[in-house]
């Protein structure tokens, strides 16, 4: 096999022309283009554009590995024709190759780790966020531990044990105790993971409510694309709504025969007094959405015909966040983490988390849901009761109410 | 022996074509033969994955350069793409059908529909498959469920773009979204088609290991790739008529106007009569399905993988028996599992508690797996045939997405990490890119014996390097877009200040799956070319044990002429010490290796035990025999 009978082959011969051709294309493409530039400066942005561009690129690759496998199977023959033992020992350059992903690998994981690892939320603004932080840590030093010694050893034995002729694999078809041992072991890991998150989860889902200390009511409604967010008014309690109410002014279909509807009030972003327990009342009027609120590690789906809660207790104010991530622009958000539709990636809305008084002053300046056109609509009294006879026209209300439920059910 | 002994009535018949004439038709498409069918199934799963390459390639640009126009989008896409960028409706569309397709398509039909079909009856040495007509109709329902599915891509609407898991009311509202109309139902005629096709081939995958094995080949001398296909096609008929139940409920929901998902909905001003379902319902149902079907992916490929690893470790595999009971532990427990997909979609917390528990419990059969793959490479002798490098590759993979499962199996970490970035890192690690690399082993290590004809290696090598590093530098970063709060099925990252900074991220992961998607075309030129140009495989090129390379390399219809072999041992006699060579076939005696047989080889046959120590003392050991 000598280099000339390499040249008669056709395939090589295709493989030159080819080389040849793009070469000079190449060379005439730059002459052009330098020729081009020095008249005046050609605009790239569409040649980079261009699906043409990129299709050359790749077949110039193509062209480019296509030479060097020739180049490999040359010197290949060339060993074979010489009587040498075959040129490349292929299990040797992979077992490098994965000693060398080992390293490369580990340091990217560590790279990712202290820089994408240091882009990511900040510590936990909720009381049981802290609990789930604390459970991540564990879990993640658990997992990084598994993570980098089974790979160590299995990147480490496909290096060690790389093919050799003279070598015969060892016989080993089973060992009970290791088995026994590699089962136990993870289960019993797995036993602390399991009962830590139970009782975390438990602790999150199950809360006994202290009847002096009822946490502050919030409903949030969603629908493509936006949140609605309903707060309580002086009573206290989020009122009924019933979806065969919906209208163009009445929009989450507010049913304002409960009396605790009336005082219910809208607001444009949801604010929070810092260290009082919230219940989050969730509902959805169209689709499935979900009420993700990252930063207090808060997410629940909101569902059309159900109502689904979530209770917690924001632990920093807006301020103090803005401090802690060195961030004057900071905010808290709430978001849509359930794909919805053609809106799903911007349905946000901002919350901010204040001291019981802000809280108290910005509460004061929300509108009611409640108007005059729902009023009529409602037969309610038109002309809006004072503040102070408020107790009264509850009690009248209240017998309205009872009549227009009748009247409805007719 | 459990064997029933149906395989030599039609020997000769089959041996030598006698009883039909094959015409192009019944040879290459209306096949009965199990391994045609088996490369029916491959070719069609290849052609679905370079679609959903390609639609992932798509989404991936969007996201890379939000507010950059692409005209050649727009020269494909037309209207999906005005002025060369994706709308958001058809953004969601690509990441459903992407889904969808690697999902059923893809990881199921064409891994267990390729291996299942071309290996059952040649592992386990039978003439065919129990029936080889419903095998036939198994494949023809799976390509019209394909063809149904890509024909959505040509209506006015556009195709089905709830997310893969369609949940409802956004799937079953069409004034919700476009796609929900009559891509929607085209979506779900084409799944029941797919379910009917799967059900045919797994009854028959069952069947056949169940009833014709040959001669000697008890349950416990199947190779690990007969018990992950025999498992994981009990997985597949017991999960997949639930989904077909769900299915036509929803088909109800959307045409006859029943209420079994839908209550209490207003679109707009607009309020929908429905009243009483429950779109829960619907997660219940699909996830029935849904979390068996990650296991039907990814056990076939652990099955691959722990042939390829054996093989070419030349070592037995470590612990076969624990490694059939994992296997069946995994069955069992992944059909209560299911619920850790609805840890946070309003299902009572109670079942949240029960269902993390489940769930990190089948996180210990996985483990012993993964252990079991390090202890057989443990002082093996390995041969880095491309097969080889791609089962490594699924181990890593295997083990890098396994681990992060720890995070999302437990309900309160699962708060903030669900529907974000992360599970999308996760589950393309652990269940996309390792069953996928499942796949390429099998591909690579059975090529010759579906075609005749031996793969390029070299190819095989820069394209297992090139795809291992780029789908690294795709799903790893994405990690801690999770960790940061970032959901996913987002089309622009620009309407939120914090996501900004992962925008260079997003280019760089984008650049990755190009470099991914383009390594794809060694795979594919290496393929197609090596169908027809490729050296002529020699009879058993990787020295392996099982029955199917006993087989000739010439396709024969009943596979083995004369009669079918018999099976005397285990598939794994690697580098067994006293034996000359390191392989013994299952089809070789133990009489003719007196030199390497060990006690526990005759399970306790004392006829067999006695003659062994005759000739032992005859033959006095020279050498350790370990």
């Amino acid at each position: 096999m000598s280099l000339r009978k390499f040249i008669t082959n056709k395939t090589t011969a295709a493989l030159a022309v080819l080389l040849t051709v793009f070469a000079s294309t190449s060379a005439l493409a730059q002459e052009a283009a330098a020729g081009a530039a020095a008249a005046t400066k050609v605009d790239m942005g569409e040649v980079y554009k261009s699906v043409i561009f990129y299709v050359l690129i790749f077949l110039a690759i193509c062209l480019f590995i296509a030479i060097i496998g020739k180049a490999i199977r040359v010197y290949e023959l060339s060993r074979e024709a010489q009587g040498k033992p075959v040129g490349i020992n292929w299990n040797r350059v992979h077992a490098s190759l994965f000693a060398l992903f080992l390293v490369l690998g580990l340091y990217g994981v560590y790279w990712e780790y202290t820089v994408h690892g240091s882009m990511l939320l900040p510590d936990a603004a909720s009381e049981h966020g802290k609990k789930i932080d604390q459970m991540f840590n564990i879990t993640l030093i658990i997992t990084t531990i598994v993570f980098i010694a089974t790979h160590i050893l299995l990147f480490g034995f496909a290096y060690i044990y790389k093919y050799s002729a003279k070598r015969k694999a060892y016989y080993y078809p089973h060992n009970n105790t290791i088995e026994k041992i590699w089962t136990i072991v993870p289960a019993l890991v797995l036993t602390v993971l399991v009962l830590m998150g139970f009782l975390t989860w438990r602790s999150i889902f199950f809360k006994v409510e202290d009847p002096n200390n009822k946490p502050l009511q919030i409903e949030i409604t969603s629908e493509q694309f936006k949140w609605s967010i309903r707060y309580p008014g002086a009573d206290g309690i989020v009122g009924t709504k019933n979806y065969k109410l919906t209208t163009a002014t009445n929009t989450l279909g507010i049913d304002f025969k409960d009396i605790n509807s009336r005082d219910d009030e809208m607001a444009d972003e949801l604010v929070l007094p810092v260290n009082k327990a919230v219940k989050l009342i969730l509902t959805s009027k169209d689709v499935i959405h979900s009420f993700y609120m990252p930063h207090f590690r808060v997410q629940l789906n909101t569902v059309p015909g159900m109502r689904t809660f979530f209770e917690f207790t924001p632990t920093k104010t807006t301020a103090e966040m803005q401090q802690e991530t060195n961030d004057p622009n900071f905010k808290y958000l709430f978001y849509c983490a359930k794909i919805c539709g053609s809106g799903h990636y911007n349905m946000q809305k901002v919350v901010r988390v204040v001291s019981d008084a802000e809280y108290k002053t910005w509460l004061a300046e929300q509108k009611t849901y409640l108007n005059d056109d729902l009023r009529k609509q409602f037969n309610l009294p038109v002309a809006p009761a004072p503040v102070k006879a408020e107790a009264d026209s509850t009690a009248t209300d209240s017998a309205a109410v009872k009549t227009n439920q009748m009247a409805l059910n007719k | 022996m459990s064997t029933i002994a149906l395989h030599d009535e039609h020997t000769h018949d089959h041996a030598d074509h006698g009883h039909h004439k094959e015409t192009l038709i019944s040879k290459y498409i209306f096949s009965m033969d199990h391994k045609m069918i088996g490369k029916q199934f491959l070719i069609t799963g290849i052609i679905m994955a370079v679609i959903a390459m390609g639609l992932s390639i798509l989404f991936r640009i969007q996201l890379a350069w939000p507010e950059t126009n692409f005209p050649f989008l727009e020269t494909f896409l037309g209207k999906w793409a005005e002025g060369g960028r994706i709308k958001p409706d058809f953004y969601l569309a690509l990441v459903t059908i992407h889904g969808t397709i690697m999902v059923f398509f893809v990881l199921t039909a064409g891994l267990s529909g390729t291996f299942s079909n071309l290996l059952i009856p040649l592992q386990i040495g039978a003439r065919d498959m129990a029936s080889p007509f419903l095998n036939m109709l198994s494949y023809w329902f799976f390509f019209m469920a394909c063809v149904i599915m890509m024909s959505s891509f040509f209506i006015q609407t556009g195709p089905a773009s709830g997310g893969w898991t369609v949940y409802p009311p956004l799937s079953i509202v069409a004034k919700a979204m476009p796609g929900s109309g009559l891509g929607m139902t085209l979506w779900l005629v084409s799944m029941v088609l797919f379910v009917a096709s799967s059900l045919m081939g797994g009854i028959n995958y069952v069947s056949t290991i169940l009833n014709m094995r040959t001669k000697g080949m008890d349950l416990w001398k199947m190779p690990l790739t007969i018990w992950a296909f025999f498992l994981t096609a009990i997985l597949g008929i017991l999960s997949f008529p639930v989904l077909v139940a769900g299915v036509v409920l929803m088909v109800f929901d959307r045409s006859v106007g029943t209420s079994f998902y839908l209550s209490d909905i207003v679109i707009g001003t607009d309020i929908l009569p429905n009243e009483g379902g429950s779109p829960i319902l619907w997660q219940h149902l699909f996830w029935f399905l849904g979390h068996p079907e990650v296991y039907i992916v990814i056990m076939p490929a652990l099955g691959i993988s722990s042939e390829v690893i054996s093989v070419n470790s030349r070592k037995p595999i470590f612990g076969y028996h624990a490694m059939v009971y994992s296997l069946i532990g995994i069955t069992v427990l992944s059909f209560i599992v299911w619920g850790h997909h609805m840890f946070v979609t309003g299902m009572n917390p109670l079942l949240g508690g029960v269902f993390m528990i489940t769930t990190l419990i089948i996180a210990v059969p996985s483990a012993v797996k993964t252990f079991n793959y390090l202890a057989t490479l443990w002082r093996g002798n390995i041969r880095f045939t491309p097969a080889m490098l791609f089962a490594i590759g699924l181990v890593s993979f295997f083990i890098s997405g396994g681990l992060t499962g720890l995070f999302l199996g437990n309900a309160s970490l699962d708060i903030n990490l669900h529907d974000t970035y992360f599970v999308v890192a996760h589950f393309h690690l652990v269940m996309g890119s390792a069953a996928i690399f499942g796949m390429l082993a099998g591909v690579y290590h059975w090529f010759p014996r579906m075609f005749g004809k031996m793969m390029n290696a070299k190819l095989g090598y820069l394209h297992f390097w090139l795809t291992f590093i780029a789908a690294y530098l795709v799903f790893f970063p994405l990690h801690f877009l999770g960790l940061d709060g970032v959901p996913r099925r987002y089309y622009a990252f620009t309407e939120f200040e914090f996501m900004k900074k992962w925008l260079t991220v997003n280019v760089f992961v984008t650049w990755a799956a190009i470099m991914a998607a383009l390594a794809q075309v060694a795979f594919l030129f290496n393929f197609f070319y090596s169908i027809f140009k490729g050296k002529v495989a020699p009879q058993n090129p990787w020295e392996a044990n099982t029955l199917e390379w006993t087989a000739p390399v010439e396709h024969i219809h009943g596979n083995w002429p004369g009669e079918i072999p018999t099976v005397y041992r285990w598939p794994y006699d690697y580098s067994k010490p006293g034996h000359d060579v390191d392989f013994i076939p299952q089809t070789v005696p133990f009489s003719e290796t007196m030199s390497s047989n060990l006690p526990h080889d005759f399970e306790g046959n004392e006829v067999a035990e006695r003659i062994q120590q005759d000739w032992e003392k005859a033959n006095p050991v020279t050498e350790n025999k370990g």
